[in-house]
């Protein structure tokens, strides 16, 4: 059954405009269909969809508290196995970056190696944003955030590089981990469709590009997103099994654009473009990073 | 019903077993490890249907136990000590989700220092939380209370999630014959595992744990406040339920020779053993000393407390906690309950047995003494028993 | 007021009673005669403030498109963060400032 045309997710939430999150939530519920309990960390999806008494979920959805989503998740699971209803019923987790990558780790970790039945998707807006921008582990290196300030003694910003937190579930050996980016729409469908119709532990790592704290535009929102992965710094890729030696590559841009066209409209990189030896290092190690990976494929 | 030689962890493993608790998230911590043991043990061999997930750590064991309670399944866990300390945060938001899980704490000291024998300071620190809190003297009391503590968790006149407690090692880890109710008079207790709330359903979809603005917030918490109210009668009625199935007759608040009594002691957990041996040697020697049990601390049982003390001329009451900064909670609620009571009886608080120090019978006699003394002169309030307060002093300074 | 237990919801979808179009400063506004019904600007929007709606009678970019489906414009709840205007391939979108 095709449930695309059927809004899971209402409008007159609080996102702000322009915001990708509710994007990639629109698109992972038309796939899950309506059989689907939903679990979210909190975080700024949560927040702005469930002001009380009004609610954008038009499925079952469930809030408890920042790092513990996976572990609801896992006693929902085990739930629906005890009333002999689990059959058919999708359970999804959303978590930001924050509640992920940081102080959902060790949740995600156990709900991943005890192989629960879960789609988990992380949409990825590179910060703490519900509480204004902290840095994460998820945070660029390079990148502005109200945690990483930029100043005569720390001109970079964060100097910590992104914690690869899709490689690290792949190496949990769980079924299926993918990356993907709302601006490749098709790639991102399938991908989530795929995921739906394997049994056990599933993570996406989306990117989710947030215009209050990236410091850009709303309506570029799609645009940078797509240079997120034109320029490589995103790269769109699927592990099955945790056999990294059959990563596949499911986009490989012609021609990667230099990553300087990615920061240029981001506020949050703007520092950047004071000493372009930073931005060099950084076009540098994304080369690396493609030269492996290019060689596998 | 079966006469079963058990430890106090295993007879909540049995009382899981009998209730037919669906799902089991736990995480192993001493003195409460047997029970997951022992789930995953009658699961193994058949005796056993629920779904046991052995979490990565206690906070997620109720976080797990939150979701599965959310989907409409009966749902228990077991922790003590620092492994509830670090549910700290989702014990309040079980219950302000009204959700009937309950747990079985192994009361435990919390570090530091780290010391993993018998104390009540784990469950007391939580009393804010929400839940309700029931005290076992022995391995009996801990499965009976259990099943009560479903009983009135699940009423739909409370759904608050309810949590027993029984002395670490003491109770989790000494053999006692118990008896083992039958699992369809329990069923005739409890009823099926059919929730009586709304759970997460694709058919029905609802919104659970969304984010509240300050013109509501105070609704809820004050609808909790009243459901705890309501669920005084409600435990009354299933003290009385359970005796008429099982045999076995539970107070709130249990009296021991107290009728003529000038001195009360007050005890709760399985130092009331101990005590009631106290008292029967005190009144063979004519003095006049009774003894009352708390079986039940929260919601604190005000009414029936001052109705059984109000004749006394002292209540010395026995605190295995302390809140540092000021007093023994037992003693700190029990003042406050009397506070708009005209005359009353003088309460002092007697801290023991902290960090699985024995309390003995010497003990309850330098408590009673104490208590006595007190009839003509000023004692202190507060009051440190079996603590060697000279090595402290060198250390700290003299009070 | 009325409270629910456990602070549960049981009106799914209700935040569509909140009119956030009244968030706008900008207006996006779809020239049909330009439109050629591609969706993308239906498949980008966050709120969802677009819809799918017979397109008989909508001005069409190219006859052979007529049957399709239009992308209609939900203005109370658009916010006007102009992603369709920037994503839709033949700039069909005009992007105008409110008047209040």
């Amino acid at each position: 059954m095709n449930f695309e045309n059927q809004e899971f997710f209402a409008p007159g939430h609080r996102a702000c405009a322009g915001c990708a999150a509710p994007i990639i939530v629109k698109w992972v519920l038309k796939l899950a269909g309506p059989n689907t309990i939903v679990v979210n960390a909190t975080g700024c999806l949560e927040v702005f969809s469930t002001p009380y008494p009004h609610t954008s979920w038009r499925l079952p959805w469930i809030h408890v508290a920042f790092e513990n989503a996976s572990a609801v998740a896992s006693g929902i699971d085990a739930a629906l196995k005890a009333q002999g209803k689990r059959e058919g019923v999708n359970i999804i987790v959303f978590g930001g970056d924050g509640g992920t990558s940081d102080i959902g780790l060790q949740s995600l970790s156990g709900m991943a190696e005890r192989g629960h039945d879960i789609l988990y998707v992380m949409y990825d807006n590179e910060a703490y944003m519900n509480t204004g921008i902290q840095r994460s582990s998820s945070t660029p290196f390079g990148a502005w955030t109200t945690t990483s300030q930029v100043g005569p003694f720390n001109i970079l910003g964060k100097n910590e590089f992104k914690k690869p937190i899709a490689e690290i579930m792949a190496a949990h050996k769980i079924p299926y981990v993918a990356t993907v980016n709302p601006a490749f729409l098709s790639d991102m469908k399938m991908k989530i469709a795929k995921a739906l119709e394997i049994k056990g532990p599933k993570f996406i790592h989306a990117i989710s590009s947030c215009t209050t704290g990236w410091r850009h535009d709303p309506s570029k929102t799609i645009e940078i997103m797509r240079l997120a992965t034109e320029t490589g710094i995103f790269p769109l890729w699927e592990i099955e099994n945790g056999d990294f030696s059959k990563m596949r590559l499911t986009y490989i841009p012609k021609q990667r654009k230099p990553v300087e066209e990615y920061f240029k409209p981001q506020g949050r990189f703007r520092h950047l473009f004071q000493d372009t030896e930073k931005i060099k290092e950084i076009q540098k190690m994304v080369d690396e990073w493609w030269a492996k990976f290019e060689n596998k494929n | 019903m079966v006469m079963m030689m058990l430890k106090g962890n295993e007879a909540t493993a049995y009382a899981a077993k009998v209730a037919k608790v669906q799902v089991i998230p736990a995480y192993p911590i001493t003195p409460s490890t047997l029970f997951p043991e022992k789930v995953s043990e009658l699961i193994a061999n058949g005796e056993m249907k629920a779904e046991f997930i052995p979490v990565e750590s206690e906070h997620s064991a109720l976080s797990a136990a939150i979701g599965a309670a959310a989907t409409g399944a009966r749902t228990m866990t077991a922790t003590a000590s620092q492994g509830l300390a670090l549910m700290h945060e989702v014990l309040f938001i079980a219950s302000g989700m009204r959700l009937p899980i309950v747990m079985a704490i192994g009361n435990r000291a919390l570090s530091a220092p780290v010391n993993i024998w018998a104390e009540q300071q784990d469950t007391i620190a939580q009393r804010d939380s929400g839940w309700l809190q029931f005290y076992a003297e022995n391995n009996q009391e801990a499965l009976d209370l259990t099943l009560i503590a479903f009983r009135v968790a699940e009423d739909e006149r409370v759904l608050l999630p309810a949590m027993m407690g029984m002395d670490a090692f003491v109770l989790t880890h000494t053999m006692e014959p118990v008896d083992v109710p039958d699992d369809k008079l329990v069923e005739k207790f409890l009823g099926p595992p059919k929730p009586k709330y709304p759970i997460l359903d694709p058919t029905k979809p609802a919104t659970f744990g969304a984010f509240v603005f300050p013109e509501h917030y105070m609704e809820f918490r004050y609808s909790q406040f009243v459901a705890m109210e309501h669920s005084k009668k409600v435990i009354d009625e299933a003290f009385n339920e359970f005796k008429e199935l099982f045999g076995r007759e539970y107070k709130k608040v249990t009296g021991f020779m107290n009728e003529d009594a000038e001195i009360l002691l007050v005890t709760m957990g399985s130092m009331t053993g101990t005590a009631r041996e106290a008292v029967r040697k005190l009144r063979e020697k004519g003095e006049k000393v009774g003894l009352i049990k708390l079986t039940v601390f929260r919601p604190f049982p005000k009414e029936e407390l001052i109705e059984i003390t109000k004749n006394a001329k002292i209540i010395a009451v026995v605190d295995r906690n302390i809140s540092v900064g000021f007093a023994g909670a037992i003693f700190t609620e029990l003042a406050a309950s009397y506070n708009n009571i005209k005359e009353k009886p003088k309460i002092i608080d007697f801290i023991l047995g902290l960090g699985g120090r024995d309390i003995r019978l010497e003990d309850y006699y330098e408590i009673y003494n104490k208590a006595k003394e007190s009839l003509n002169k000023e004692v202190k309030e507060i009051n440190w028993i079996n603590v060697d307060e000279e090595a402290v002093y060198e250390v700290e300074g003299p009070l | 007021m009325k409270i629910t237990r456990g602070v549960v919801i049981t009106e799914p979808g209700s935040t569509a009673l909140e009119e956030t179009g009244s968030w706008r400063t900008f207006r996006p506004e779809i020239r049909y005669e330009k439109c050629i019904r591609c969706m993308i600007c239906w498949n980008y929007c966050p709120e969802p403030a677009i819809e799918k709606k017979p397109g008989e009678n909508y001005p069409v970019a190219n006859p052979k498109l007529i049957k399709m489906e239009v992308p209609v414009i939900n203005y109370k709840y658009c916010k006007g963060c102009g992603i369709c205007v920037n994503e839709c391939p033949t700039k069909a979108i005009d992007f105008v400032r409110e008047e209040k």
